[in-house]
């Protein structure tokens, strides 16, 4: 059984074809990078594989289960329920401290307020992040705030974690220690990963890298 | 520096191109390969020699008159499959390729052999070699981290190298196919 997989997936933005045959596939707790040029459909496919994009044709599966035919409603359960997500910035809710920014999707999950915190703590140490709980996202550097993202995605203990260029933004010895960070707890958890980026330093940090060209995953010829 | 092997290879790829005279061998070479340091004579007629001795090419003909000008060697079957599997084979992920990647373009576009595909090879051959520096460098202690980042940063440079001239193989085919 796959932990996530698409098949055949064609997916265009009215006029413009961004996924033209897309397959790949992802075994439980393995990390995969998806890599290609600018504009060559990895944050489409990325999308379609978390259930937040639906396919024009072909199938997505998670965890034995065909997503791309549920409702709105449905994914967006899924997506709460089963998924992480890291993005180039942080898109931590301002309003919020760092320590709720990290619980929040257990608060939104149904945890109740004090028992999401309880959860949320043991992040901060763990990630360096120790005596940043009551910050908010201004008041933090880009890879402490990447960081509490990337707690953010984890602390629900998701069955899978999708980044997309989560060290997009920051520089290569931060971008390192986050990826550092982000194979260890994975690991840790058995969450499988995929992770878009286009830096070959960032991809060698998986256990396979996929090539997308012009809408399509090229697989590496692993001799 | 290209290498005794780059240069018996890509004298006996230009060969599967077609039949030639020593003396046309060594000016394809020098116009394409040999970047602004041509190729001795000596060194043409000795490869030349070694390769006939190896069976990887034979003179074709001999025509009217004497001397080394007037042997057309011809590549045998060994000879291209010998081209074929260098041409194939990954080079070994360390620094310092470009030459050789780079004669293996050219000579790939020449002969009309898919050189996106043996750059593809050689994409995989360095993220495979960057995955396992990666590997040593989490376990590592900092004189590890840093000589692994030496390498990764190297590979990292190639790997620029390779995408870009993957963009650029459509212009470049135009320029080396006669
Ligand atoms: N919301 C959208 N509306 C219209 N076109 C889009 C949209 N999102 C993506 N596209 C187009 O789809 C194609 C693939 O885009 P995508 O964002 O998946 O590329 P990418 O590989 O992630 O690129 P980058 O490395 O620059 O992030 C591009 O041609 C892009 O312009
Ligand atoms: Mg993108």
């Amino acid at each position: 059984m796959k932990a996530i997989e698409a098949r055949d997936v064609l997916l265009s933005f009215g006029e413009t074809p961004a996924l033209r045959g897309a397959s790949v596939s992802v075994a439980p707790g393995e990390i995969v990078a998806v890599m290609g040029p600018s504009g060559s459909g990895k944050s489409t496919l990325l999308h379609c594989l978390a259930g937040i994009l639906v396919p024009d044709s072909g199938e997505v599966h998670f965890d034995g289960r065909r997503i791309d035919t549920l409702n709105e409603n449905q994914r967006s359960v899924l997506r709460r329920d089963q998924f992480g997500f890291v993005f180039q910035f942080g898109q931590l809710v301002p309003e919020l401290t760092a320590e709720e920014n990290v619980a929040l999707p257990l608060l939104l999950g149904g945890v109740k307020r004090a028992a999401a915190l309880r959860e949320a703590r043991p992040w901060f140490e763990r990630l360096g992040l120790a005596g940043l709980e009551r910050r908010r996202s201004g008041e933090l550097s880009g890879g402490q705030a990447q960081r509490v993202a990337l707690a953010r995605g984890l602390v629900a203990r998701p069955g899978a974690l999708f980044a997309d260029e989560p060290t997009g933004a920051l520089d290569s010895l931060t971008g390192e220690q986050v990826m550092d960070l982000l194979v260890a707890s994975a690991r840790e958890q058995g969450t499988t990963v995929v992770l878009v980026t286009h830096e070959a330093r960032i991809a060698a940090y998986a256990d396979r890298q996929v090539i997308v060209r012009d809408g399509k995953v090229n697989g590496l010829v692993h001799s | 520096m290209v290498s005794d092997m780059s240069v018996s290879m890509t004298l006996l790829g230009l060969l599967e191109r077609e039949p030639s005279h020593g003396y046309d061998l060594k000016r394809h070479y020098d116009t394409f390969f040999s970047r602004g340091k041509p190729l001795p004579f000596g060194q043409v007629y000795s490869t030349l020699g070694r390769l006939a001795r190896d069976g990887k090419i034979v003179v074709g003909e001999i025509e009217p008159g004497v001397g080394p000008e007037r042997k057309r060697y011809v590549i045998t079957e060994q000879g291209a499959t010998e081209v074929e599997s260098w041409l194939t084979e990954p080079v070994e992920a360390e620094p310092n390729l470009q030459t050789v990647l780079f004669t293996k373009v050219v000579l790939a576009l020449m002969l009309g052999r898919p050189a996106e595909e043996y750059l593809d090879r050689q994409r995989a051959a360095h993220l495979r070699r960057m995955t396992e520096l990666t590997e040593i460098r989490r376990g590592g202690d900092l004189v590890d981290v840093l000589l692994a980042d030496h390498g990764l940063f190297h590979l990292e440079a190639d790997l620029h190298w390779i995408d870009t001239t993957v963009a650029r193989l459509d212009a470049l085919r135009k320029v080396v196919r006669k």
